[in-house]
């Protein structure tokens, strides 16, 4: 009997989806058009973006004046951002009253200071011990010398003289680099069972975290020479680094205790029951875990550090943002766009900075997140 | 046999100096004297300072006449006032930055962080665009901003731009008309307060029908019908009237209205645009807390859209977003000191600026405004941790 059925043999070839589900139409309909509502809501986007990006285009690219141009282009009536001006005075902004003669030993600092650093931010480079010892402890001494000099035959240049973007970098680098220890103590004591101890780190934590940074820099440019004794000067730069590092370690103490918390009580006991000692339990099981965990935590608080380092120029520092500030009444090159082209070349050095900290610090939560969640 | 005694009987024998007990206490007594002594030496140091500069210390300064002008006061300012009226005029400048920083913050915060959830792609990119770059920008590089490069450069006064309102804009200031209530406005203010309390206890009753009955009273067409009838009644009954009086242009200035100088302008719009981003990202990560499933099993309990958002949606995103809300409002609050930098005469400005510069008394300035943003954090984190404590999963 042969078979009059047809079986199939071979499964039939997917067919394409209905044009109306693929394709750039669908998802401008899906994204876009979806409801009469989204409709509103996209015609009134595409509004604003027409509203707003021609003139801010214009601005700064437009009729821009470029780095090459002269003084009387930004003065045109109809003249965008002055680059001119930005490169014309960009030594002050990024190195201050430096003197001109010796801006390679900030540049040996910051190449010195990126080329450690990239690497220690990197996951998969190996030599961290080290790497990180040599950024942690050494590249700030060598830094020092190199910048204020005074020895080995370099010129002495007073931290006065210092300024730009070289200060900012120095307060943030400065402020994370010590705050770092100091936060993690601060959070041990905090976790401490001795109640005294607790004590003190609980209300040094709070009251630091309770006042405004600016309140910090004042009481540190004003109080710090009446606390210290009689004949002992303290460099202008020297109190805003330690209101600094103050204010940041008890902020950093509060991202460590998040990481101290978040482990396991089996860590805890598993040391114990080790019979490790105190400082052993903390420095080879429980530390190494808990900041390991934290190093998000602690770039979004460098992130927040390095925004606040501005707040140094009302104390009289000339960090990036000041010396931008003391650019717009340079009449050489006043201009009607002068201030807003300082503050957009600021906005976007520092947006440079914040943005790719936040990346990575993003990627380093997904990285560290593997296998933790179930 | 011999019996073995292998009871313990007390801790292990240690050495005295291995005692955990011992070694606890002593490292709390050292802590102790190595914080007290630190502190007698800076205070003897701080002493010794000042003798040398001939300063005196105390809080006798605070009933001095400050003898300086502050551009905006809530209160009338003269230049006789005291020092602990500067004071005031301080907090209460700060006091008013904060709360209309929060009120616009958390407005455009929460319009953005909803934005950036939604499905539409224009608009949920131009929210993440907005967060990204304000959130990476130094505040006071943004009061710089607003102040120095926008509202410093607008037209002289001659040349106002006009806003809608009898609203104008200019290098001095915003300046918006000045309501004039009369004095039978007390009874809307108690026409007021009556139309608050009949929506709470209608409110009430609403819910008590609604768990015995079932029959559900439209709670808010109602207490929007409260309101316009109740306020009406007083508004219409009593008389009373709210006169305007619009900022008009004369020969060199505005006279009439309210006058909100520049530096008030830019300080607020600058720490609300900022602290919005902030906000946004904390609404975007409360609503996606609220995992999908919980908007599936309120469907299949057969719950309508808006109950299901108001019964089971909000209040579980609410406990992701409140506390980190109050924190930023905190921040707000901190962040308006920035206002010193601009020139606005908030707290730091007028004390620890002003004041502390002519007094010398800068111990006792620096304690006073530590002092209040002590207070204000105490307050919210009290407030933090009722809440906490209020809305905490109840486990087994």
């Amino acid at each position: 009997m042969s078979s009059s059925s047809f079986v199939r043999q071979e499964i039939a070839p997917a067919e394409a989806p209905p044009s109306s589900n693929a394709g750039a139409g669908a998802w401008v309909r899906k994204n876009l058009f979806a409801t009469p509502q989204d409709t509103i809501l996209t015609l009134l986007g595409i509004a604003f973006l027409l509203w707003a990006v021609p003139p801010v285009f214009n601005f700064v690219v437009g009729h821009a004046v470029g780095p090459g141009g002269t003084v009387d282009e930004c003065r045109a009536q109809d003249a965008g951002a002055c680059w001119a001006y930005i490169s014309a005075r960009i030594s002050f902004f990024i190195y201050g009253f430096y003197p001109i003669d010796q801006f390679w030993r900030p540049n040996i600092v910051m190449l010195g200071g990126a080329a450690l650093l990239i690497p220690l931010m990197a996951p998969k480079l190996p030599f961290k011990r080290l790497n990180a010892l040599l950024f942690f402890i050494v590249f700030p001494v060598v830094s020092y010398i190199l910048l204020a000099g005074g020895a080995f035959g370099l010129e002495s240049v007073p931290t006065e003289r210092w300024g730009g973007l070289l200060v900012t970098l120095i307060i943030s680098l400065v402020g994370i680099i010590c705050s770092i220890p100091l936060g993690i103590l601060l959070a041990l004591g905090r976790q401490s069972k001795l109640p005294i101890i607790k004590t003190f780190c609980v209300a040094f934590i709070e009251l630091w975290r309770a006042v405004p940074l600016i309140t910090v820099l004042f009481m540190a440019s004003i109080m710090l020479p009446l606390f210290v004794p009689q004949g002992v000067t303290v460099d202008k730069l020297l109190r805003a680094l330690v209101a600094v590092t103050l204010f940041e370690a008890a902020y950093l103490a509060e991202v460590v205790r998040g990481g101290l918390q978040a482990l396991p009580r089996g860590q805890y006991e598993a040391g114990d029951s080790l019979g490790l000692k105190y400082w052993q339990r903390m420095g080879l099981i429980i530390l190494p875990q808990a900041l390991k965990h934290v190093i998000p935590g602690i770039v979004n608080s460098f992130i927040a550090l390095f925004k606040d380092t501005t707040l140094v120029s009302i104390v009289g520092i000339f960090d990036l943002l000041n010396t931008i500030q003391a650019g717009t009444s340079d009449i050489n090159w006043s201009a009607p766009n002068q201030a807003i082209t300082g503050y957009v070349f600021a906005a976007a050095v520092y947006w440079v900075f914040c943005f790719s900290m936040s990346r990575y610090s993003i990627f380093m939560e997904r990285r560290l997140n593997t296998g933790h969640k179930r | 046999m011999v019996a073995i005694d292998n009871e313990r009987k007390g801790p292990p024998r240690t050495s005295f100096l291995n005692d955990p007990v011992v070694r606890g206490i002593s490292y709390q007594v050292l802590a102790t004297v190595a914080v007290v002594a630190f502190f007698v030496w800076i205070i003897q140091n701080a002493a010794v300072n000042l003798a040398a500069q001939n300063k005196t210390s105390g809080f006798d300064f605070l009933w001095n006449a400050a003898g300086f002008d502050i551009s905006f006061a809530l209160f009338a300012w003269t230049r006789t006032s005291l020092y602990w009226q500067a004071f005031l005029a301080g907090l209460t400048n700060t006091l008013l930055v904060a709360v209309f920083g929060i009120f616009f913050a958390t407005i455009l915060g929460f319009i953005i962080g909803i934005a950036r959830l939604s499905s539409n792609f224009i608009i949920s990119r131009l929210a993440t665009v907005y967060i990204e770059i304000i959130r990476n920008i130094p505040l006071l590089l943004q009061l710089f901003f607003w102040y120095f490069a926008v509202l410093k450069a607008m037209p002289a006064v001659r040349q106002s731009i006009a806003l809608p309102f009898d609203t104008f804009i200019n290098q001095r200031g915003l300046f918006v008309p000045r309501p004039l209530p009369d004095e039978q406005f007390l009874w809307v203010y108690g026409a007021l307060a009556l139309a608050i309390v009949l929506c709470a206890v209608m409110t009430r009753w609403a819910r008590l029908r609604l768990e015995q009955t079932g029959q559900r009273v439209p709670v808010f067409p109602t207490a929007v019908a409260i309101f316009v009838v109740v306020v009406g009644l007083g508004f219409l009954l009593s008389g009373a009237s709210v006169a305007f009086d619009p900022p008009v242009l004369n020969r060199f200035n505005f006279s009439g209205g309210l006058e909100l100088p520049p530096e008030l302008v830019a300080l607020v719009f600058g720490l609300s645009i900022y602290t919005a981003a902030f906000i946004a990202e904390t609404v975007r990560a409360g609503i996606q807390a609220v995992s999908h499933g919980q908007t599936e099993a309120a469907q299949s309990l057969g719950l309508a859209e808006g109950d299901r958002l108001r019964l089971v949606i909000i209040p579980q995103a609410m406990r992701v977003i409140v506390p980190p809300l109050t924190s930023q409002y905190l921040n707000l609050t901190k962040n308006s000191s920035l206002g010193a930098a601009i020139g606005f005469p908030e707290l730091v400005n007028v004390f620890a600026g002003t004041t502390l510069n002519q007094t010398g008394r800068a111990i006792e300035v620096i304690a006073m405004t530590m002092l209040v943003y002590l207070t204000f954090s105490l307050v919210t984190s009290g407030f933090m941790n009722w809440y906490n404590g209020r809305v905490k999963l109840v486990e087994r």
